[in-house]
């Protein structure tokens, strides 16, 4: 590239970028801007004056208390989902790998991970709703009533039972690929220098496959943490978690003075999820280097 | 709900090691196994009955009748309008949001590969961006710019296909950054080039042809997530089948838990068929195994 | 009787005959290869030993011990596998001191055998390196040094050589023979590369379709090949189209002695096994052949291989059987393509095989 060829030179060299240029266009219209609003409006007040109110806002109260529940929700069904589906996850890995068995786990894992909440809280209100299958057959056949205590489905508990249905899949999606790095020849060799089953677990497998474990527990939480049709399904009254507090936001009255509360709230989502989701990478990068 | 999949995240697959080891075909289990078989088949079983109960209630559920078992909520599914117009418009938006996605990244990806890899890094995390961004959240900022989408494309739900393209990003260009990677890209290009072959040449007969289970399998993805999509339609106020389902569960349960199965089932075949798929195409291309 | 010996190993896999009736006997500090193509069954028989298969029939004898049953974590066995085997959460004394904390030795005891191993292997500075750091051959060094960290009866390696660079492959071969050598551990080796087989081993059990066709030294194997499977599988060679005629051959009418000739009936087809570097060309100057029985024949390609001429001699006229020849390089340079040539079959009496 010498001196004598500038322009051409510097524009045909711009032409790979051109190529793309749509591609950055659309996302930035449809992804990025958005981003930024959410991202801006946490930081500014109702007269769009750059502020930190808006955020200290949800350092209190309601708001605090709605981060913690989506926060515990999140945890107990990630480590619920993570310790289950691993069993799942064994179990159908020990058979054939391009076995019916593993194929419809794998198909149905991904319906129920990532189908849609709205239809696993209808197939939970037909099961344990106020007129659902089990309730019936408790009530019925056992004259317990599962609902003595308050209707618990379209609250924290119910949320609890229902995450854990999509979470145990998602586990198990996740898992597999692990699962499916663990050599035999590791085993063999354990068996081969005098080691046991156990042995073989608890020195080899267990430890190569904790990374990965650990990795997909943060990924069940992020997923659970960003969930909303499941809970928008099933409770109606009340925002107990911070998706649903946003929902309230879009979708009723603002109170004046706290327009951009909604944002602030998406903003702190925002937040955690990308620490958790950095956490994830940087496991599984550690994950992958010895279950080549 | 989109839940991030291990294909989206996970680092790209190495690449499979020159050795044909024979422990391949060879049976897995050792000796002394028949307590482990026992376990696994116990773990199966029970799982199998905490995730079939709730499939089989929906059936219980949906067909009562006053005499006993009825199919009328499920003959309702075709004959309530509102019921199908919104399938009707989930499977369009499903087509759109699959064509759009394919238009959008096979050019990008392909040329990420052969021209720009130093793009390449910012061009993946703009793609596993959507991940980190709840669609709650996503839903915030996206409805002023919807108010601009109406305003020029009209009213129509299937205006969603913008985002919801955005919502496919991670899983269609992991899908597909893999199945570029599975074909020697730079030789297949440089080969057609140096024959004469234009660009829109190289990606339409070149290109596309070598990675067709990789578009395959984006196209699935892509048509799932949009099927089960609830959180975007709801808030921005379309109708599409999910939003539907759940507006019907207030006035008529029975039919809203019909087609809640009747979706979970097409998407358990639709997915089921993507993994025959992607398997015939992995085993009728050329292995690497001397 | 041998130090470990497999008696009558039948084993099938869904209805395939891996193995059909095996036998063989080591002598205790041999190290005996078994070699074939792939299918037949020598890394099956091998995992028997190893107690990874059950055998559907027959024993596995150690010392004189019946091991057919014992689990394979209680036979004190070596093994060494093909690749990928070394754990790679732990670093190569971690993995070599691995067999002894199975064994319960304590801390101290472990890491001086394991510094042992390491420098027998040539590995000590390094013992703190991770699997994924070491290159495939340091690999498959700690992969040996761990399986003999436990000083097993008997030692087994499962094409431990294949996956690697073919330099490195002949060094660390090399090493084997040594490192065997100087301990004396009863060896059994498998591997479908012939050189690898023949460099390496007190005897050679060459396979095929679940059986031994020959377990002899190398040299006998490669000289002596007892049927038409091995004397194909083993090196080079020529298989000639003739007739059997009493004790000798009948090739393009040219009578010639062969081992094994009297086992044919008179005049059925045969073939003739002739190694490459076992015949003798001689230039034909325009005239007569040197003596009237003797075989002609035309040189029609040569190709340089180094250390050697690889020529494609056509016997008789135009439509003559094609042969293969090696002659020293330096001897090359009589025979040119188109002339003439003398050929004499007989420098070493060739084998016949049925046809």
């Amino acid at each position: 590239m010498s001196a004598s060829q500038p322009a051409t030179a510097r524009l045909s060299r711009l032409v790979p970028y051109l190529a793309i240029a749509p591609f950055l266009v659309y996302v930035t219209v449809f992804l990025l801007y958005p981003t930024l609003i959410v991202v801006a409006g946490a930081f500014t007040d109702d007269s769009n004056r750059l502020t930190s109110s808006t955020l200290r806002v949800l350092t209190e109260g309601v708001y605090l208390r709605a981060f913690a529940r989506s926060i515990e929700l999140s945890a107990v069904t990630a480590v619920a989902g993570a310790v289950l589906g691993a069993l799942l996850a064994w179990a159908v890995w020990s058979g054939p790998r391009e076995g019916p068995l593993r194929r419809a786990v794998t198909a149905a894992a991904g319906v129920l991970a990532q189908f849609g909440g709205v239809t696993l809280a209808f197939a939970f209100i037909a099961t344990i709703g106020l007129s659902g299958v089990v309730t019936n057959f408790l009530q019925d056949q056992m004259g317990i009533n599962p609902f003595s205590g308050g209707v618990w489905l379209f609250d924290m508990p119910g949320l609890m039972l229902v995450y854990v249905y999509f979470q145990i899949p998602l586990m198990v999606l996740v898992f597999l690929p692990a699962l499916d790095g663990l050599r035999p020849e590791w085993r063999e060799a354990v068996e081969s220098l005098g080691g046991s089953g156990w042995d073989y677990w608890r020195n080899v497998a267990g430890p190569v496959l904790f990374p990965a474990f650990l990795g997909a527990t943060l990924l069940l939480f992020a997923n659970a943490f960003s969930a909303y049709a499941t809970a928008a399904a099933l409770v109606s009254q009340g925002s107990p978690i911070v998706p649903l507090k946003i929902r309230g936001f879009l979708t009723s009255e603002v109170i004046l003075g706290q327009q951009n509360l909604g944002k602030a709230l998406g903003f702190g989502m925002i937040i955690i999820v990308a620490v958790v989701m950095t956490l994830y990478a940087l496991l599984q990068r550690r994950a992958a280097r010895w279950l080549r | 709900m989109t839940a991030p999949t291990p294909d989206a995240l996970a680092p790209s697959a190495p690449s499979a090691p020159p050795v044909a080891s024979g422990v391949a075909g060879r049976a897995r289990a050792p000796r002394g196994s028949r307590r482990r078989t026992v376990w696994r088949w116990l773990l199966l079983l029970a799982f199998a009955v905490f995730f079939l109960v709730p499939l089989l209630a929906m059936l219980e559920f949906s067909t009562r009748g006053a005499g006993g078992r009825t199919f009328d909520a499920w003959r309702a599914i075709v004959k309530d309008p509102d019921l199908v117009s919104a399938i009707t418009i989930s499977l369009e938006l499903a087509v759109l949001t699959a064509v759009g996605m394919l238009l959008l990244l096979v050019p990008v990806a392909t040329w990420v590969h052969l021209r720009l890899p130093r793009v390449r890094r910012l061009i993946e995390f703009i793609c596993l961006l959507p991940l980190t961004i709840p669609a709650i959240v996503l839903v915030v900022g996206v409805a002023p710019i919807y108010a601009w989408v109406t305003y020029f494309f009209g009213e129509s739900s299937l205006t969603l296909t913008f985002v919801y393209v955005i919502l496919v990003l991670p899983y269609a260009y992991r899908a597909i950054d893999n199945g570029l990677g599975a074909i020697d890209l730079r030789t297949l290009a440089e080969a057609a080039r140096s024959l004469g072959a234009g660009w829109a040449s190289v990606l339409a007969r070149v290109v596309v042809p070598n990675i067709r289970g990789a578009l395959v399998s984006a196209s699935f993805l892509s048509v799932a997530l949009v099927l089960g999509e609830f959180t975007l339609a709801s808030l921005l106020n379309f109708n599409n089948l999910q939003v539907t389902i759940n507006l019907l569960g207030k006035r008529d349960s029975a039919v809203s838990v019909a087609v809640s199965l009747a979706s979970l089932v097409f998407a358990f075949v639709l997915l089921l068929a993507l993994s025959y798929v992607g398997r015939r195409r992995a085993s009728s291309g050329v292995t690497e195994e001397g | 009787m041998g130090y470990l010996e497999l008696r009558d190993l039948e084993k099938s896999f869904g209805g395939v005959l891996a193995l059909d009736g095996l036998n063989l006997d080591l002598a205790a500090g041999e190290l005996v290869s078994l070699l074939g193509p792939s299918g037949c069954g020598k890394t099956t028989a091998l995992r028997i030993v190893a107690g990874f298969e059950t055998p559907d029939r027959g024993r596995v004898v150690v010392d004189g011990k019946d091991m057919t049953r014992v689990p394979a974590n209680r036979r004190d066995m070596g093994m060494v596998f093909q690749a990928y085997s070394l754990f790679p959460n732990m670093t190569a004394l971690g993995n070599i001191q691995f067999g002894l904390r199975m064994r319960e030795v304590g801390a101290t005891d472990r890491r001086r055998r394991a510094d042992e191993l390491l420098e027998l292997v040539g590995l000590s500075p390094h013992a703190a390196k991770y699997p994924h750091q070491l290159s495939g051959g340091q690999q498959q060094r700690v992969a040996l040094a761990r399986a003999l960290a436990i000083r097993p009866k008997i030692l087994l390696l499962d094409e431990p050589l294949s996956a690697l660079d073919a330099k490195v492959r002949v060094s660390l071969r090399d090493e084997i023979r040594r490192i065997q050598g100087e301990l004396g551990i009863t060896t059994l080796f498998v591997t479908h590369d012939q050189e690898e087989a023949l460099a390496l081993s007190d005897r050679v059990g060459v396979m095929s379709e679940g059986r031994i066709e020959q377990l002899d030294t190398p040299a006998r194997v490669y000289r002596e090949p007892a049927t038409p499977f091995v004397a194909q599988f083993v090196g080079v060679t020529n298989a000639l189209h003739g007739l059997a005629d009493g004790d000798g051959v009948l090739i393009d009418g040219h009578r010639l002695p062969a081992r094994g000739a009297a086992g044919h009936p008179r005049g059925s087809a045969i073939r003739l096994i002739v190694r490459p570097e076992e015949i003798g060309l001689s230039p034909v100057e325009n005239g007569g052949p040197v003596s009237p029985g003797a075989l002609t024949g035309t040189i029609v390609t040569q190709s340089f291989l180094g250390a050697f001429m690889r020529l494609t001699v056509r016997l008789g006229g135009d439509d003559g059987q094609l042969l293969r020849v090696d002659v020293p390089s330096l001897e090359a340079e009589r025979h040119s393509p188109g002339s003439k040539v003398a050929v004499d079959l007989a420098a070493r009496p060739p084998i016949v095989v049925a046809a």
